[in-house]
């Protein structure tokens, strides 16, 4: 799984983004390795978008793709979904069952026109507080690029 | 009397043999110098062979180790001085000041903030600053800060007292004086570490002179993300990335000019591991690394070495570089070397890491001296070969690179180990029953839900970004909220009791706290709220500290904004939650070990030893496994007399039932609870715990003649020739020229891609023995790497002392045996001479390796527990579960696990014992709060749940068809309660209900 910005093929020509629109950012975290990498990042006072907010849960492995589908439905411009890195996981595998189930999950995102800057995942380690706030940064910055959610979202 | 124990050093090893002793509910101090526990492996970036961040695995060992009721830490210690035996020992530890009260800090660290003094930084090895008030490392245990008494100015020049000032809690006390505790301990452990080498006594690698020239702890520092270049590899000189870089080995290890002979065993995983990671940076940076011998005898750790060189191209050089010279124009280092062809280069690097070895400081030196404990002649504490963790003195164990160098598994077998052994000493006394008394539980079924907040300014850490006020107001606004306030600390102990008055007098049925980390703090609210008789888990937690003031400082009313969002969703969270219950299950005080070799029967003796009954399965006749087909030691030492004693020891012991000759059929059950049946016994056996002692088999060769010429023969076969013909006048080797030895049969190879660890010491062993029973015998070893690693290589310089010829051979230019005028003539490069070598042996010594019990597969099955791709069983964790399984109450040791020496089998087997009885001592397991739990009506019985637990936590009732969890045996992950198709598996605590509203605040 990379970190690095994928390239959006799916442009809704319709969107203008507003000048001054903040999207608004989730983050899951697993409590073991990234959860404690994003406190790091508070402790080394490393400073990052405030439209981030954190649900924090025990496993990457946790996750169910419809906490993400949720989130997109309900509104949610971006998603950021991380874990420990391959190899760390507190709870053995976890990882790795969130692994194939995000690699399916990217593809049915993307069937349904859902921006693949939209929904990300990472691996952050305890100790990378830095790697935290750049990746929170690139999400915030991919999410800008696509403007706010339309797919899946109504209006009423 | 009450079982007690002290642990002396506070580094990975001291931490393990203290949680150890804590879970035998054994009173520990634990005694560190320095200011925080963790020692060297905090420092470390990534740990081989697994490359597992090192903090990441560690930080939850340090807060285990701080909030465990059984485990006192005393920081900033000394011992003084020790009297009496065991099992009563009076330590005499010197405590000195910290200038902060621990009892008052909350560690806010606004003194650090502001405190105008700058000093190098420890932790980074002074690569960057600090002040002199600070915390030693983010993840510091205790998590306090210090002030460094040479620099502070109000110490030294009576003036400043600037961090006093600002700190609100009044916890900076300059009264504070050195102070001397008497403790009372049963035993005691050793784990005081060791040094790293000082490279300035290396004086030819410029290292101090040379800018560009850095240890391998500094490198690590350097590496890691939060060392001082945030892991980007920088060159100190002028910041730049390197393009070069350059490992020079064995820096202060086998090195007789600066008086240390033996290998410090960890520096060849460490370097290659340090390429890889550097790699994984900068994939274009080229790395050598120069060596005498790639020293990669742990497990898996030839395939890492194999990765370093094959996958990321880093450059293995033989030969030790005599001196590093500088190019004052760019900085760069020149580094003279013959890359293995004889003809001499010149290479620069941008960078030169020196591996340093570890090393005996003179306080490790002094602290051995204060026990009364003899050191070997490097400086660490001496053990025998059949004795590891013991010093010699009873009580008193010893583990960790304290007793020679090693790395973080080893170092970990040994302090369970050590942990078991001192268990034994205090097994009659009585424990101490620390049990805290709550008030009975409120029943809240059927209130109205009745929320609580309680917002923290943490000082200024808060209040100065966030509008604490504002948020408090806030809170009253959303629903359930029936109380809301705000706290200058919520962690103090005032504020304990200000919550749980309001609990009481507004009648909260659950509550919210907006502070710091609940990876630190929830469990300090948890149990307020269950000192005021709410249920723990009616808590959550908003992390407006580490995750929104600290880090939007300069946006003050978007942060407010997120607070007060974070706030939302932890209420909207807390209303659904609900009293959750720790379940308890009986424990079968016994045990179950399989096989009877030495692993076996070390670790039935501990059990024994520590009073619980053990049952001890042997599918031979006969209890003595491969020990028996070693005669000797490395020290010359026979083995017969102490396998004698150890089986006489184990027949006898009243609480050890043995079956020889006989054969598990089928085990059942699960942690605390297992029931097992032997073959052609009726009666099934009950037990709480099973430990995997089944050792492993020697290699039959199919190369080198082996078999066809009465020559050939393998190292087994000479050492039975040799014990045969011991002392004998006239024995077979007195009329023989020379003697051939091939190393790596069965090893390192495609069908055996891993070090079979042992081969190399004992062929220094035996052919020491042939040298003395007839010293003008010629004796060749033909090796790829000799892998006397640690202590052991003193016998190789020995073997080459006296003669002894090695010469090295290549994999892919393997040695040739073939029949000659009727003798077996032995063919291979001697790259000395650069040319083809033709030996005629009148023996040909084949070191065949270790490979894997073939009964391995399926008892892997029967226990539910994995083996690796060579075969052998694979533990929990390489590097900090060693012993374990991730299966609870499974534990392995001895070759079953891996090849390993007599030493390194009796602490695996040793700490095997020691983790089982943590199982062992506790009446009850008490299984996690936060479960899994399956709705029957919703659940199809396909089985997803079962595939995706890593605990074989949950089963398929086989007649209703039906997923069940065991509650003792879930941690609590969700996965599958994520993988869960028909949404019938939830994880209380973390349910898609509580998750989902929670999202839906925002």
């Amino acid at each position: 799984m990379k970190t690095e910005n994928p390239k959006s093929e799916i442009r809704n020509p319709q969107s203008e983004i507003p000048e001054q629109w903040q999207p608004k950012i989730l983050a899951f975290l697993c409590n073991w390795c990234s959860y404690a990498g994003a406190d790091l990042a508070g402790v080394s006072r490393i400073q990052y978008p405030t439209n981030v907010r954190v649900i924090r849960v025990p496993c990457s492995g946790r996750i169910n793709p419809l906490f993400i589908f949720s989130a997109l439905r309900q509104g949610i411009d971006g998603v950021l979904v991380s874990g420990c890195h391959p190899g760390d996981c507190h709870y053995i595998s976890g990882n790795l069952v969130a692994r194939r189930k995000f690699a399916l999950l990217k593809n049915w995102l993307e069937y349904v026109g859902i921006e693949p800057e939209r929904v990300q995942f990472s691996w952050v380690s305890a100790a990378e507080g830095g790697r935290f706030a750049e990746i929170l940064q690139k999400v915030v910055d991919g999410v800008k690029q696509v403007g706010p959610i339309q797919k899946l979202t109504k209006d009423i | 009397m009450e079982k007690t124990a002290l642990v002396v050093g506070a580094g990975i090893a001291g931490i393990q043999a203290a949680l150890d002793l804590a879970e035998m509910k054994i009173q520990t101090y634990l005694v560190e110098s320095g200011p925080s526990i963790g020692g060297r492996m905090a420092q470390l970036d990534k740990t081989f062979p697994t490359n597992d961040c090192a903090m990441c695995i560690l930080s939850p060992k340090l807060v285990e180790a701080a909030s465990h009721p059984y485990i006192t830490i005393i920081t900033d210690a000394e011992i003084q001085g020790i009297s009496g035996e065991a099992p009563d020992f009076h330590v005499k530890v010197l405590r000195r000041p910290r200038f902060v009260d621990a009892e008052k800090c909350t560690g806010c660290g606004v003194c650090m903030t502001k405190c105008p003094v700058r000093i190098p930084d420890p932790y980074n090895k002074g690569l960057t600053k600090t002040k002199c008030i600070h915390i030693p490392f983010p993840q510091a245990v205790p998590a306090i800060p210090i002030i460094d008494k040479e620099t502070c100015i109000y110490l030294n020049r009576g003036k400043c007292r600037v961090c006093e000032k600002f700190c609100e809690l009044k916890a900076i006390d300059f009264n504070q004086k050195e102070e001397v505790l008497d403790l009372e301990a049963g035993a005691i452990v050793l784990a005081a570490g060791s040094a790293e080498f000082d490279a300035t006594l290396k004086d030819e690698y410029g290292y101090k002179t040379f800018p560009n020239v850095m240890t391998s702890i500094e490198y690590e520092r350097i590496l890691s993300a939060s060392g001082p270049t945030a892991g980007h590899v920088q060159r100190p000189s002028d910041g730049k990335e390197p393009k070069k870089i350059a490992f020079l080995q064995c820096v202060g290890s086998r090195d007789m000019q600066v008086g240390n002979r033996y290998c410090s065993a960890i520096c060849c995983m460490q370097a290659a591991k340090d390429a890889i990671i550097t790699k994984e940076h900068s994939p274009d940076v080229d790395i050598a690394i120069f060596n005498m011998d790639i020293r990669a005898y742990g497990k898996h750790f030839d395939k890492f070495i194999d990765r370093a060189r094959d996958e990321h191209g880093t450059r293995f050089i033989r030969g030790r570089i005599s001196s590093v010279e500088v190019d004052p124009k760019t900085e760069n280092l020149i580094i003279r070397h013959n890359m293995d062809s004889g003809r001499l280069v010149e290479e620069s690097f941008d960078l030169v890491v020196l591996s340093v070895g570890l090393v005996s400081s003179s306080e490790q030196r002094d602290l051995a001296r204060k026990f009364g404990i003899k050191l070997n002649g490097d400086g660490f504490i001496a053990s025998d070969i059949f004795a590891p963790v013991n010093t010699g003195i009873p009580g008193i164990f010893v583990c960790g690179s304290l007793a020679g160098p090693k790395d973080i598994p080893e170092s970990v077998m040994q302090a369970s180990a050590a942990a078991s052994a001192a268990a034994g000493v205090v097994s009659g006394y009585e424990t101490r029953l620390i049990k805290r008394e709550f008030p009975p539980e409120r029943d809240i079924r059927g209130e109205p839900v009745r929320i609580g907040v309680f917002i923290c300014h943490c000082g200024i850490n808060i209040a100065s970004t966030v509008d604490v006020e504002a948020a408090t107001e806030y809170a009253r606004t959303l629903p359930h909220v029936a109380y809301a306030d705000h706290l200058l600390f919520a962690c103090s102990q005032d504020s304990q009791k200000v919550i749980g008055e309001a609990i009481k007098e507004h009648g909260l049925n659950r509550v919210v706290v907006c502070a710091c980390t609940p990876r630190t703090h929830e469990p300090l609210f948890q149990s307020t709220l269950r000192e005021y008789g709410l249920n723990p888990y009616l808590f959550e937690f908003g992390n407006i500290r580490e995750q929104c003031s600290w880090v939007h400082q300069k946006e003050p009313e978007k942060a407010t904004e997120k607070a007060k969002e974070l706030l939302r969703m932890a209420a909207a969270k807390v209303a659904r939650l609900e009293p959750l219950y720790k379940m308890s299950l009986p424990v079968t005080k016994s045990a179950l070990v399989i096989g009877g070799g030495l692993a076996g029967m070390t670790a039935a003796l501990d059990l024994a030893n520590q009073g619980y009954p053990v049952t001890l399965v042997e599918k031979e006749g006969v209890l003595g496994g491969n020990l028996t087909k070693v005669h000797y030691t490395l020290d010359g030492a026979e083995t017969a007399p102490f396998l004698e004693t150890l089986i006489e020891k184990v027949k006898s012991n009243d609480r050890i039932t043995v079956y020889a000759g006989a054969r598990v059929k089928e085990i059942s059950g699960y942690v605390g609870n297992f029931k097992t049946t032997l073959e052609g016994v009726l009666q099934p056996i009950e037990h709480g715990v099973v430990i995997v002692a089944t050792g492993a088999q020697p290699y039959e060769p199919s190369e080198y003649l082996y078999g066809e010429d009465s020559r050939v023969l393998t190292q087994e076969e000479l050492e039975d020739m040799l014990k045969e013909n011991e002392g004998k006048e006239k024995s077979p080797f007195s009329g023989m020229k020379s003697v051939v030895m091939i190393q790596c049969v069965g090893s390192r190879d495609e069908e055996h891609p891993y070090c079979s660890r042992i081969c190399c010491t004992t062929a220094v062993k035996n052919a020491l023995k042939l040298k003395e029973s007839n010293p003008d015998l010629s004796v060749y070893v033909l090796y790829r790497d000799m892998r006397t690693y640690g202590l052991k290589e003193n016998y190789y310089q020995e073997a080459r002392n006296k003669g002894i010829i090695f010469i090295r051979y290549e994999e892919d230019e393997k040695p040739v045996v073939a029949m000659n005028a009727q003798r077996p003539e032995v063919k291979v490069r001697d790259r000395v001479l650069n040319g083809i070598l033709a030996i005629h042996p009148d023996l040909l010594v084949l070191s065949a390796g270790v490979v894997a019990n073939p009964d391995n597969p399926w008892l892997s099955q029967l226990l539910k527990v994995p083996l690796d791709a060579d075969r052998f069983f694979l533990e929990a964790h390489v590097k900090l579960r060693p012993v374990d399984f991730a299966t609870d109450g499974v534990f392995v040791c001895g070759m079953a696990h891996y090849p390993k020496d007599i030493s390194e089998t009796i602490s695996q087997a040793r700490a095997a014992a020691g983790r089982a009885a943590t199982v062992l001592a506790k009446t009850e397991i008490e299984a996690e709060g936060k479960v899994s739990r399956v709705r029957a009506e919703r659940c199809s019985g396909c089985g997803a749940c079962v595939d995706v637990c890593a605990y074989k936590a949950i089963e398929l009732d086989p007649v209703k068809g039906i997923a069940v969890v065991n509650e003792a045996l879930c941690k609590g992950c969700g996965a599958c309660a994520a993988s869960c198709r028909m949404n019938a598996i939830d994880l209380k605590g973390f349910a898609d209900e509580q998750i989902l509203a929670a999202l839906a605040e925002l």
